[in-house]
């Protein structure tokens, strides 16, 4: 357990101190980086440990961001709006889930698919609110955290690397817990767990809850860190992103979402400044981490010797 | 116009989007039914058959015959490239329903980018091969939407005649109900899987090239598609062909009148919702049979 608990705090510190060290734009970049780093976490409980393979994820970041951002809009504190967006991301995935939990597999990717979608499409409809694909730019006044300026860029990287840390540390004692434990069982074999006497349906459910809640903060953290709020958000493109970031890094791994995160999102970067490509750089990777390496980085380390990697 | 010519022009366009779409759909179903699995990049498939079927005809001078050759030309490319695809990727797959999701999904991506880069963002017009103006009383009405729908009809009819009397056809079933018998009575399950893929994909094609006319040729234009193809399937049944064409048709003119009343983002919002809703409560379609 202290080894685990010194790498992940090593990794913490490792990232407070790029913070300190980084040029501006790749400042910005890292902050950005860790907050869809949480949403991946997010999507890591529910696909990596879990087994919930879902495409509607984009919903609960879209929702913890929708509800945010319009809190923020109508003059309410940065703070309650980071437990909005939780809450609104929370509701979301638990509504999803009490309807989408009674099928399973392709069904269920399709169910999630569908309801994802008619959310973004309700953003659509109601534009005059949300404002639609465009979405809203959020007031400065809004933006202040415990006397911080998220507009700053010190305080940013400092407000987005405190949300991930408690993401971070969060999951951790999550999936060494013995309901962690439950949710590999209902993701290794669900018929035995059952008759072990462990309901899977409910432990499903709080599962996506739990990742819809992730999902949500992490929206509500993205709006208010850089001020801007959009149906965009809610598209499948971002249900696939968190998906492409956890197998990269490897699904069911504690570092895994932040590790593909990092690297996804530079792989993504580099090829769009050069080419026009990034569509094709995020198919081909999905095909290739498909075909050749399902465990993603570390989850292909843990195989290869390092096995206490959480 | 009066009630009823409007409701009359209402159903004469649904009856079209409905003949294209049982086309795309019944392409989707095949692949869902025998192979037992979702291909995401269908739309993708649908979408290149326009984009070609627009690069056909600028290649032959004369209008109506390069609609003819894009018609012959494009299913077979696209169908083509799918046998590919299905050889080389899904069977590394061993066609695992989750993996292939994914895979699929990574390949629209690719194909998305690639008929951007190749043909450019923007929408190619492509020249129906004729042009015939009906004339009724109320409104005239486009002779070419109505030989889509003749076109559709027949094509479908040939679907149905391959798949019930042909050797390819029970080929196909036999793969679809029972996959280690059916390999173990000598089918080579792996060139009956690639072919399946390829006919859904050529479907798709057929069914683009039929639209182009009416609708233009883009690189993002496989996404409609794709969604309703995903909606028909599963209103009705997954796997079933016949369920398939009923949906289509039901779909396809309730689209077409609906559409002409309301808003079409609340339509696409009802219409999402229902298909999720009958997939959690009623995972074999509402009209019954499983295969």
């Amino acid at each position: 357990m202290t080894r685990v608990l010194v790498l992940h705090l090593a990794v913490l510190a490792g990232l407070a101190a790029l913070g300190a060290v980084l040029p501006a734009y790749h400042h910005g970049m890292m902050a950005r980086i860790l907050m869809l780093a949480v949403y991946a976490i997010g999507y890591n409980i529910a696909f990596g440990y879990t087994g919930l393979l879902s495409l509607g994820h984009a919903m609960f970041l879209g929702a913890g961001m929708m509800a945010a951002g319009l809190w923020v809009q109508q003059g309410g504190s940065a703070a309650a709006a980071l437990g909005l967006g939780a809450l609104a991301g929370l509701g979301a995935a638990t509504l999803t889930g009490v309807l989408a939990l009674r099928t399973a597999g392709v069904s269920f990717m399709i169910v999630t698919l569908m309801f994802a979608q008619a959310f973004y499409l309700t953003l659509l409809y109601f534009g005059a609110i949300t404002g639609g694909d465009e979405g809203f730019p959020l007031p400065a006044a809004g933006r202040q955290l415990m006397g911080l300026d998220l507009s700053q860029d010190g305080p940013r990287y400092a407000v987005a690397l405190a949300i991930f840390a408690v993401a971070l540390l969060v999951q951790l004692a999550l999936v060494r817990s013995r309901f962690g434990r439950t949710l590999v069982a209902m993701r290794e074999n669900e018929e035995r767990s059952r008759m072990l006497g462990y309901n899977p349906f409910t432990t499903k459910l709080a599962a996506l809850a739990i990742s819809g809640l992730f999902s949500g903060v992490a929206g509500a953290g993205y709006g208010l860190l850089f001020g801007y709020v959009g149906a965009s958000f809610a598209t499948i493109q971002y249900s696939i992103l968190p998906m492409l970031y956890v197998l990269l890094g490897g699904a069911g791994t504690t570092l895994g979402p932040l590790l593909g995160a990092v690297l996804m999102f530079y792989l993504i970067d580099t090829a769009s400044s050069l080419t026009e490509l990034s569509l094709a750089v995020i198919g081909a990777a999905l095909l290739f981490l498909v075909l050749f390496a399902p465990k993603g980085i570390l989850g292909t380390l843990r195989d290869r010797g390092i096995r206490w990697l959480p | 116009m009066g009630t009823g010519p409007l409701l009359l022009l209402a159903t004469l366009e649904g009856t079209v989007m409905a003949a294209v779409l049982a086309l795309a759909a019944v392409g989707l179903s095949l692949s869902f039914g025998v192979m037992r699995v979702v291909n995401v990049a269908h739309g993708e498939f649908f979408m290149l058959g326009a984009v070609l079927a627009w690069a056909v005809a600028q290649a032959v001078p004369s209008a109506p015959l390069g609609f003819v050759a894009a018609l012959v030309i494009c299913p077979v490319l696209v169908g083509a490239l799918a046998y590919a695809i299905d050889a080389g990727l899904l069977r590394r797959l061993k066609h695992d329903p989750e993996a292939t999701i994914v895979a699929t999904i990574g390949l629209s991506y690719i194909l998305q980018q690639g008929a951007l880069s190749l043909f450019g963002p923007d929408a190619r017009p492509v020249e129906a091969p004729f042009t015939l103006r009906l004339q009724l009383p109320w409104f005239g009405y486009s002779g070419y939407k109505l030989f889509v729908v003749v076109a559709a009809a027949l094509v479908l009819l040939a679907v149905w005649w391959v798949m019930t009397r042909s050797r390819a056809g029970l080929v196909m079933r036999a793969t679809q109900i029972d996959r280690a018998t059916a390999r173990a009575f000598g089918i080579n399950v792996d060139r009956v899987y690639a072919g399946t893929f390829a006919l859904g994909a050529g479907l798709a094609a057929v069914a683009a090239v039929l639209i182009v006319p009416i609708q233009q040729a883009h690189y993002l234009m496989g996404h409609d598609p794709l969604l309703l193809s995903f909606i028909v399937v599963i209103i009705g049944g997954l796997g079933s062909i016949r369920g398939t064409l009923i949906a289509a048709l039901v779909i396809g003119l309730a689209d077409g009148i609906l559409s002409m009343l309301y808003p079409p983002t609340l339509a696409k919002i009802f219409a999402t919702l229902a298909v999720a809703l009958v997939l959690v409560f009623r995972p074999q379609g509402l009209f019954g049979a499983r295969p």
